[in-house]
């Protein structure tokens, strides 16, 4: 798991506009730079934002990442919902469901 | 001169990125009590506004996160995120580097803190710049208080560092305003955003409004976090300005769950009594 690495993927691309236009020029050799799963790959080139929820991305991140890939507010918390009937509650992280439910 | 106004108020982005989209009467009130905060802090007359707000990622990363963080920069960018997602332009807003240097050095002698000269201000500034310096005519000094990526701060140490920023203010001949930015309960960025448990909140406010450090100071996270969501973290920031007001009582001006901001949108004022100054 490289979670850490996923976020701070999202981090520079919603903090740098160079980032972001590397991912629009050459997403892969972006990808590249970054220690990342074959999953966590994926899930951030699709993107599965569902999926990176579970992961447990922090929220303060994914929001921005969804929005620059498109995702309205409505898609964006219905992607998350998801990602969690999909993938079941969120593996780590602040976000862990458990409890947080009433 | 001394500190000459402390408040808190809300910044979820959807406060203006989704405006069209809530109860127009909560809304209007809302921005109501951010014009009447405007009002207070223009009539308090300060040389500079401290705004402590609860980062999101924009500047700090696990790679090198501090505790606290003030700004020390001539001047700063925000906000971060995309203008039409958060339905505010990007701009520049004047900072004070001396006075942020003056400050940090009185605040060391109590509280280690780290500073920075550069700063992309999120939605945590943005928000409540908006409303409350629609010019960007005043120097802004950023705080961050890490409410994101445990482990966090303890309560008592964000008390203390208001305390130390009032002793700060006041060895300075500046006049200083301070407002604290947060939600209160809360669970954004999930699918539960628009959950708010508004009895937890009220109970939380009547605490910050009568200043009671203990009671503030006897939360527990891991009771915060089930009761209260991740978001509430963010009373940090509050205990913080109840720190900086130590002594002081305050009053709500304004509390009202609006799901649709993700927050139980808050405007509250201490009441600094003359003698401060
Ligand atoms: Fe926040």
């Amino acid at each position: 798991m490289s979670l850490y690495a996923v976020q701070k993927l999202i981090y520079q691309l919603n903090r740098d506009p160079r980032v972001r236009e590397q991912l629009a020029q050459d997403f892969d050799g972006l990808l590249a730079q970054y220690e990342l799963s074959e999953e966590e790959r994926n899930a951030i080139r699709d993107p599965d934002i569902g999926l990176l929820y579970v992961m447990g991305v922090n929220g303060q991140l994914l929001m921005h990442y969804a929005a620059l890939r498109g995702f309205g507010w409505n898609a964006y918390i219905e992607a998350m919902r998801e990602g969690e009937r999909k993938y079941g509650p969120v593996r780590t992280g602040l976000y862990t469901s458990a409890g947080s439910r009433s | 001169m001394s500190l000459v106004f402390a408040g808190v108020c809300s910044h979820a982005p959807g406060i203006v990125g989704r405006k069209d989209r809530a109860d127009p009467v909560l809304r209007d009130g809302l921005y109501a009590a951010f014009e009447r905060m405007r009002l207070a802090i223009e009539a308090a007359r300060p040389d500079a506004l401290v705004v402590i707000a609860a980062e999101h990622f924009a500047n700090f990363f696990m790679n090198n996160m501090p505790a606290i963080c003030m700004g020390m920069g001539e001047h700063y960018e925000g906000p971060i995120e995309d203008e039409a997602w958060l339905g505010i332009k990007r701009t520049r807003v004047p900072g004070d580097a001396q006075l942020s240097k003056a400050l940090i050095e009185e605040v060391m002698n109590d509280i280690d803190l780290a500073y920075a000269q550069e700063w992309k201000f999120d939605h945590g500034i943005s928000v409540p710049l908006h409303f409350l310096t629609p010019r960007y005519d005043l120097p802004v000094i950023p705080v961050n208080i890490n409410c994101q990526g445990p482990p966090l701060i303890p309560l008592k140490r964000c008390y203390e560092f208001g305390r130390a920023l009032r002793r700060a203010c006041a060895a300075l001949p500046q006049r200083i305003a301070v407002i604290g930015t947060g939600g209160i309960s809360h669970w954004p960025a999930t699918p539960d955003s628009g959950r708010i448990n508004e009895a937890w909140d009220r109970a939380f406010l009547d605490k910050f409004i009568g200043n009671r450090r203990e009671e503030l100071l006897a939360y527990k996270d891991e009771q915060t976090w089930r009761e209260a969501g991740q978001g509430g973290f963010e009373i940090r920031t509050f205990i913080a300005v109840a720190g900086a007001a130590e002594g002081h009582t305050g009053e709500v001006w304004f509390y009202a769950p609006i799901p649709i901001f993700a927050v139980g949108c808050t405007i509250a004022v201490m009441r600094l009594r003359h003698e401060d100054e």
